[in-house]
């Protein structure tokens, strides 16, 4: 047989497989597909889930025991706001892109970069800078999910609060996190800082 | 039979405790305005009263009263890092926020010198300004407000 017929032999050869053959592949494929996505999605929703973020010394010692005190964890409704409603966005594409950034969280957690009181505060500005700039860029999407600006009632809200939600917050001069920093976590020195 | 002596040293022991226990809970009449307690109970704390939520200014009653904080300062941190107060109260942004002023007393140092920051000690505001809550005065007050300050 010459080279090019085993060639066509085997075009051949692909091209018409049993009928049999091709419904179990596709059979495998779609079952294979649904096993991987849903494991896939489940492992994604565990790494969303608070438990998860204080599996890490560094985050229950630290941020979690602050946020412990704040109004997002403990109110008169009993609603919270657990750790990914503020830190990892919704929305699908976001999400991932938002989860493979925080692989550099892996690696900083592997080097031991925050693993002491004394490191986490000294490197607590960076980490909060770069908290802002994230919610400044989306407009402050996370407070958004559940405060939603559309449905503020100013009757319900104090003096302090109509002044500058009708004005600053309306015009979409400022956002959220413009005046609501350090509201689940303390703050780091705020020497330099815009409004502080 | 040994139950004499059983008796006896029971009802010592006893009275002995119960005496013991009035000698440690004795007050010797005296009650805080809190309420009575002793040393060896934990007293059930009072209900939390309901700091009340943003009001207009409070007249103050007295010259250099420190003016009371009308509204709710719930995680309003003061500390080395960061002043929540200053963001608003601050000269630099009071016209922006509309929120009173501090006073230039606070740039002071003790020895008289004004400074150009808030003097440290006067950084700490809650030291002086305190919130306000709907609650009865826990003793009788005669004090009139002075008619000047815009007292009726």
């Amino acid at each position: 047989m010459t080279k090019e017929s085993k060639i066509k032999n085997l075009w051949e050869y692909l091209r018409s497989p049993s009928s049999a053959a091709l419904w179990f592949i596709l059979a495998i494929g779609f079952t294979g597909g649904i096993i991987f996505w849903g494991g896939f999605n489940t492992a994604l929703e565990i790494t969303n889930t608070e438990e998860f973020c204080i599996g890490c010394h560094e985050m229950k010692d630290n941020v979690y025991e602050e946020y412990k005190e704040t109004i997002h964890y403990s109110n008169r409704s009993g609603v919270r706001a657990t750790c990914p409603d503020c830190h990892v966005p919704k929305k699908w594409t976001h999400k991932i892109v938002r989860k493979i950034a925080a692989s550099k969280e892996v690696w900083g957690m592997l080097t031991g970069l925050i693993d002491t009181r004394d490191k986490f505060v000294d490197h607590r500005r960076v980490l909060a800078e770069r908290e802002w700039k994230r919610m400044k860029e989306n407009d402050s999407l996370e407070c958004r999910n559940c405060h939603n600006f559309e449905y503020m009632d100013f009757s319900e809200q104090g003096n302090r609060s109509v002044k500058m939600h009708s004005s600053a917050l309306a015009s979409g001069e400022k956002t959220c996190i413009d005046c609501h920093k350090g509201i689940a976590h303390q703050l780091p020195d705020m020497k330099g800082i815009e409004n502080w | 039979m040994k139950i004499l002596p059983i008796l006896m040293i029971t009802l010592g022991l006893v009275t002995a405790y119960t005496t013991l226990a009035e000698q440690t809970v004795n007050t010797g009449g005296l009650e805080t305005i809190r309420g009575a307690s002793t040393i060896d109970q934990t007293r059930k704390a009072d209900r939390l009263k309901r700091v009340i939520k943003d009001k207009n200014p409070i007249k103050r009653n007295y010259v250099h009263q420190p003016p009371v904080i009308p509204h709710q300062i719930r995680g309003y941190r003061v500390d080395t890092n960061s002043n929540k107060c200053l963001t608003c109260h601050g000269w630099k942004y009071a016209a922006e926020t509309g929120a009173t002023k501090i006073s230039l007393t606070h740039y002071e140092s003790r020895d008289g010198k004004t400074l150009s920051e808030v003097s440290p000690r006067r950084y700490f505001c809650s030291q002086c300004h305190v919130t306000q809550a709907d609650a009865p005065d826990l003793v009788d007050n005669t004090f009139k407000p002075i008619e000047s300050l815009g007292n009726d």
